[in-house]
């Protein structure tokens, strides 16, 4: 729904006062107006060529004898609004083309408002601007991120082993952290089964998530289905990982990290 | 004339303020700075600003002129997807510092990182932060995924953007491994070791895809150029596009998705 604005709507009140002041002295208000009317009327007749002027005239006559005709009433219509509240002789006679009152040549009917003839399916949203409140957040989250990681590449150095050597193997071998997890299931599974299947299946059943969850809701007393899959889901390659990183020492045998010391490298 | 004569009257601070003003009137100033810019002259805080500065820069119109009030919540977000992408871009530009010092030949690469970390101004510093920044990146795409599922903004219509999103899981998890191979090193050679001998598990075909990987039966030197090459030029070029996809996708499909 769009509201008028407010300048807008005071102004048409004063207008609507001014008009009834006017209606209340109907003798004083369209005196002004009349010899206006009148001089432009017949300036306006002069102007105009006597074989139109006699058409318009029997045209008139046709219309006021043939009754509540369509034709006629469109005709006279005009005219008498066109003569306005100078309701003079001269004006009556006049064709359609004298000014209403002030001078005007159109005037406001009414004011249709939008919700009355649109159907607005938008409901207005709260909303800022991304300059400064959004920039400002983005920014400040950027700078700490960018201080966090200088300060602890300051303090913690990337390692850097030996020369890599294919004929000394390290005891533990260990894959990348986000692999760990992998490796972890390499030992209770089949090579092919857990590195190609289960990995498989969790890549494929996380890209067809938003095509099996057909629950419209966004709202979580609705999903606690769907939260505690994924939950599972989360925690299990969590404690995989956690387990591959700090719970296997050589031979990838389990070990308890307070015991036995790490043996982990990021 | 008469602002310079009045110019001699003041000191130094109305004289500087003289020059800032003839400066961002001046054409070539004017043609920097689009308008709406902060640096451009008679700058004001006002909504059709506001709405310039987005527009008008070529970074920011990534974002819309105005966002959904509660998107703009920290808690919301947690900026995890915004820092993953800052991520990226700063380890696009530490990666490109690290490959004016870098040769992947089996008999050199150790040797360049070595020399890199030992002789050459903030070499250490910014391997390592290339190193901390790659494992953040990964962290912070995981979270961010598992911000995305506990809000339910995977759901219609921002299927496919999941999808997408999915992908550019794998392709942080490859850009992250084959890095790891780079600096070959003990630690290097032998996780990846184990982490394509896994691959290699893949059936039908498996040694096909091992082959192809490594550049041979075993982990060497032409492994090392091949992984370089992926590292440095293709997954980052692949990615960067499944990225325009997903940001453009976030926008298309209405912003960010709304509060529970």
């Amino acid at each position: 729904m769009t509201e008028i604005p407010e300048h807008l709507r005071k102004r048409a009140e004063e207008a609507r006062k001014k008009a009834a002041g006017a209606a209340a002295s109907s003798g004083d208000a369209p005196a002004p107006a009349a010899p206006e009317g009148g001089s432009g009327g017949g300036e306006a007749e002069s102007k105009i060529p006597a074989h139109l002027l006699e058409r318009a005239r029997k045209a008139r006559e046709k219309a006021s004898g043939g009754g509540d005709e369509g034709g006629g009433v469109t005709t006279a219509a005009p005219a008498a609004a066109a003569a306005g509240g100078t309701a003079t002789a001269v004006a009556t006679a006049a064709p359609p083309v004298a000014a209403g009152p002030g001078g005007h040549t159109q005037r406001l009917l009414t004011v249709v408002k939008s919700g009355s003839i649109q159907d607005v399916k938008a409901t207005p949203q709260d909303k800022v601007h991304v300059w400064p409140h959004l920039l400002a957040i983005e920014f400040v989250a950027s700078l700490l991120c960018l201080a966090f990681l200088l300060v602890f590449s300051i303090f913690v150095n990337a390692p850097l082993q030996v020369l890599a050597n294919p004929n000394l193997t390290p005891n533990p071998s260990k894959a990348p952290w986000y692999f760990l997890g992998l490796q972890e299931l390499l030992t209770m599974f089949h090579p092919m089964v857990a590195g190609v299947t289960i990995p498989g299946i969790g890549l494929f059943a996380l890209i067809l998530a938003p095509y099996t969850d057909r629950n419209p809701s966004n709202k979580p007393e609705d999903r606690k289905f769907a939260i505690s899959i994924f939950t599972v889901f989360l925690m299990f390659w969590a404690v995989l990982v956690i387990i591959g990183s700090f719970f296997r020492g050589p031979g990838f045998n389990f070990v308890f990290p307070w015991q036995s010391g790490l043996f982990f490298d990021l | 004339m008469a602002k310079a004569m009045e110019g001699k009257g003041g000191g130094p601070a109305q004289k500087l303020a003289e020059l800032t003003d003839r400066v961002q009137g001046s054409q070539a100033w004017g043609s920097i700075f689009r308008p709406g810019s902060i640096f451009r002259k008679g700058y004001t805080d006002s909504p059709r600003n506001r709405s310039y500065v987005i527009m008008n820069s070529v970074l920011y119109h990534l974002h819309p002129v105005k966002v959904k009030r509660h998107a703009v919540k920290v808690s919301y977000t947690l900026c995890l997807g915004g820092l993953s992408f800052f991520l990226f871009i700063l380890l696009t530009v530490t990666g490109i510092f690290l490959m004016f010092f870098y040769r992947p030949e089996a008999t050199s690469a150790w040797n360049d990182i070595y020399r890199l970390q030992t002789s050459v101004a903030f070499g250490l510093l910014v391997r390592n932060m290339h190193r901390w920044a790659a494992h953040l990146m990964v962290l912070s795409v995981f979270l961010h995924m598992a911000r995305v599922f506990y809000h339910g903004a995977y759901k219609p219509p921002r299927e496919f953007n999941w999808v997408i999103g999915v992908i550019l899981l794998t392709l942080t998890l490859l850009l992250s491994f084959t890095g790891y191979l780079l600096p070959w090193d003990q630690l290097a050679l032998w996780a990846v070791t184990v982490g394509t001998n896994m691959m290699g598990y893949t059936p039908v075909f498996g040694n096909q895809v091992r082959f192809a990987l490594l550049g041979g039966a075993e982990i060497g030197t032409d492994t090392l150029l091949r992984w370089y090459v992926l590292h440095v030029l293709m997954l980052p070029f692949v990615i960067v596009i499944f990225m325009a996809v997903h940001f453009w996708r976030v926008r298309k499909d209405g912003g960010i998705s709304g509060p529970l």
